[in-house]
């Protein structure tokens, strides 16, 4: 294939060396200073995994028990260390397989490179075995694609992948590769990538709106920040906190942003969004300046369009241009890279305490705890909840577990209660919404980052979505903790049907294995817990294994995660109960 | 800006590669958008492609579709534009019977008065060429069909822009 776009490669000399397209590719990797990468062997990918046999002391590679699973890993292992994560595979089914993991990384903007493999050339297009159009399938999900003919392509196909997933606003690219390309001898040289022509990563931060912004802020009398995965993208956590903290600006989260400051900070006013803190929410349809940094107001945020903030004036801190005006008309825009923005809005920005706005929030919070906290995390009935669960770990694990939770009731429960004191500790499908996500994503996190506690929790139904890759778990002997809520219910969507299909609870009860018994199976060290008094324990045994740990708690079977924003309401028609 | 339904063309400055025209128009296709006409052609620029390619949408959203354009790696500078903004042709073909050049006197007179070229005559049948606006081309069309048209077939839009697009400015910033 044919490619004239134009690139600027690093200037350095590096000696040619006459090689295969398989080893190229393993050399581009090594290049491009992978460590580990997760993948599954098939007949056009097996030359690379020649190779890959012939450079493991330098290069890992994880054989997860399914496609989806490797793509996930790469994600979890992206998302903790911020740096590419790599998944590979072969043509057709390992390609497609692929696609669930590809999709969720360009939603959620986490920078991943997929390498598969491709028939021959001369069968392109023939319905060859295992052929499929896999350029073709991943476009719409993929940041950049491209398929490779031709061995010679392959140095500068790599380095713009990593280039482009990781610059920017990260995402996924997918390169494909022909079997024979991989075969074919050539006169190796890598470059490292550092532009495309026709690619401008990061917006270039224009002082007037920046400008326009602090007057807008410094004039505010009730200003409100929303933060976004952005500000952790972007590394730029401590320029956010000294913006918040000198211009007293309480400041809420989306589910992709948790964790960028400590859950504990005093301008930290929680989650907003469908099932976020009650607070926030009410309060964006009362603040008169709303700032939006690094999010890019999705529909879980907003709830209905019409009636969202439409009181404030708006100020958008944003480093993809096609966010801007997309959901929410803003008042100021400023584009470019956060940590950029941010360090330059400092000086322009008066300081200020904004104490009466202040306990607004903090009487809100009252309510919600009244309400909804003191039952979720103190409950005085009978069955064990989720909140107390998620409670339990805080104390065991001090709050400084990464958290990867799967989708569903244990994902918002686990988002609203974790206590998070380090950045990039909530890894989670927020965009995307896959189950199946958590359990291959925490095998990458853990494996990304050896010396950080790791606890996966997950509901019944999502765990059963990807189990398979306790295979990974007992083959790597990665010490991952895996927390399984089980309500014997696909429970977000049983809560739906009991708030608005009238308890019609179609196909939402699952009959479960014994969990336990699975674990063992897997020789994974495993207990179940079905009473409150052995809660403490159990969590405590598991944060202190040295292993893999697998803890099941048998949660109320019908319990509803509140607050809630029903679907198409206005965010500050947020119900409690 | 308007939500009124409104035709624009979209001119989209792009580097030469394969799969791109796929996600471009997988962008129109994903938010269920009609494409009206799309052409792709080489333009001022050695290496540089142009597509052109016209829809009815309103203006906030024909700009938010800019973004998605503009957001793929290989595309370097996308534009919308009005009517009144461009200069903007069509091109199409008649295939007809060359019995009617000599039997209908009249079809001598429709070609005359449309500025149509006549591109090849043989025993059989001639082809019409016509450039020009769409109404032109639809009345053409309309005139000839009463003898009997044989195949049509008409191009998507290309039009140049009244003001300059400076993508050759664009592109030699980056090299510095």
């Amino acid at each position: 294939m044919e490619t004239q776009t134009v690139t600027k490669r690093e200037n350095q000399a590096h000696a040619k060396e006459r090689i295969t397209g398989c080893e190229a590719i393993v050399r581009c990797l090594l290049e491009e200073g992978v460590d580990i990468l997760y993948g599954y062997p098939g007949g056009a990918i097996m030359p690379v995994y020649d190779e890959l046999f012939k450079y493991q002391d330098k290069i890992h590679h994880v054989l997860t028990r399914h496609e989806q699973g490797a793509t996930h890993a790469a994600q979890g292992y992206a998302r903790i260390s911020g740096k590419v994560g790599v998944a590979m595979a072969t043509s057709g089914p390992g390609a497609t397989n692929l696609i669930t993991g590809i999709a969720d990384a360009q939603i959620d903007s986490t920078p991943m490179v997929c390498i598969t493999g491709q028939v021959p050339s001369h069968l392109l297009g023939s319905d060859a075995f295992q052929e499929t159009d896999i350029v073709g399938i991943s476009t719409p999900v993929t940041k950049w694609n491209h398929q490779i003919t031709n061995a010679e392509e392959i140095p500068e196909v790599m380095a713009k992948a990593f280039y482009i997933a990781k610059s920017g606003r990260p995402g996924p690219v997918l390169v494909d590769i022909t079997k024979d390309a991989q075969f074919q001898e050539f006169d190796f040289e890598y470059k490292k990538c550092e532009g495309v022509r026709s690619y401008k990563p990061v917006p270039k931060v224009d002082d007037s709106k920046l400008a326009e912004a602090a007057e807008l802020i410094n004039n505010a009398k009730k200003p409100m920040i929303v933060w976004g995965q952005g500000v952790i993208l972007g590394e730029a956590e401590e320029e956010f906190k000294a913006v918040i903290e000198k211009a007293g600006i309480p400041s809420a989260w989306t589910i992709l942003g948790a964790s960028a400051i400590p859950s504990s900070h005093p301008l930290n006013v929680g989650m907003v969004g469908m099932h976020g803190n009650y607070a926030p929410n009410v309060l964006t349809n009362e603040c008169d300046v709303l700032i939006a940094i690094g999010m890019r107001f999705d529909d879980r945020v907003t709830g209905k369009l019409d009636e969202y903030a439409t009181q404030a004036k708006v100020i958008h801190f944003e480093i993809d241009p096609a966010e801007i005006d997309k959901n929410v008309k803003t008042d100021v825009a400023v584009l470019g890279d956060a940590k950029e923005s941010l360090a330059k809005l400092l000086p322009l920005l008066n300081a200020n305490s904004h104490q009466d706005w202040h306990n607004r929030f903090k009487e809100l919070y009252q309510v919600e705890f009244e309400k909804v906290i003191k039952n979720d995390i103190h409950p005085t009935k009978e069955g064990l909840t989720m909140g107390e669960v998620l409670k339990e770990i805080n104390i065991q694990s001090k709050g400084e577990a990464a958290i990867v939770s799967d989708v569903g009731q244990h994902q918002m429960i686990a988002c609203r209660y974790a206590e998070f004191n380090k950045s990039k500790s909530n890894i989670t499908s927020g965009g995307l919404g896959t189950m199946g996500f958590a359990l291959p994503a925490a095998i990458g996190a853990k494996m990304a980052a050896p010396e950080r506690e790791v606890v996966a929790i997950i509901g019944d139904g999502g765990y059963q979505m990807t189990i398979q890759e306790l295979g990974t778990i007992l083959q790597t002997r990665v010490p991952v903790k895996i927390v399984v809520l089980n309500n014997e219910f696909l429970g977000m969507v049983r809560q739906w049907q009991q708030l608005f299909f009238d308890k019609r609870y179609a196909s939402t009860e699952m009959t479960n294995p014994d969990f336990v018994t699975i674990a063992k199976g897997y020789h994974i060290p495993a207990k179940r817990v079905t009473k409150r008094e052995e809660l403490a324990e159990a969590v405590k045994e598991m944060i202190a294994s040295e292993d893999a740990y697998f803890l099941e708690v048998c949660v109320e079977k019908e319990d509803c995660v509140f607050p809630m924003v029903p679907a198409g309401a206005a965010v500050s028609d947020i119900r409690l109960e | 800006m308007s939500q009124e339904l409104k035709q624009y063309t979209i001119s989209v400055y792009t580097e030469n590669n394969i799969g791109l025209l796929n996600r471009i128009s997988a962008i129109f296709q994903r938010r269920h958008i009609n494409i009206e006409s799309m052409n792709i052609s080489e333009s001022e620029i050695e290496g540089v492609s142009r597509f052109t390619i016209v829809v009815n949408m309103s203006e906030d959203n024909v700009k938010k579709i800019i973004g998605q354009i503009e957001k793929q790696i290989e595309v370097i500078k996308a534009y919308y534009h009005t009517d009144d903004d461009t200069i903007y042709q069509e091109s199409c073909m008649f295939k007809i019977k060359s019995d009617l050049l000599f039997e209908e006197r009249q079809i001598q007179n429709i070609i005359k008065d449309s500025d149509a070229k006549i591109v090849t005559v043989n025993r059989e049948f001639f082809v019409l060429e016509k450039s020009g606006r769409r109404h032109e081309i639809q009345q053409l069309h309309r005139d000839l069909s009463a003898y009997g048209i044989m195949q049509f077939v008409r191009s998507g839009r290309i039009a140049v822009t009244k003001d300059e697009m400076k993508i050759t400015e664009m592109l030699a910033a980056f090299q510095n």
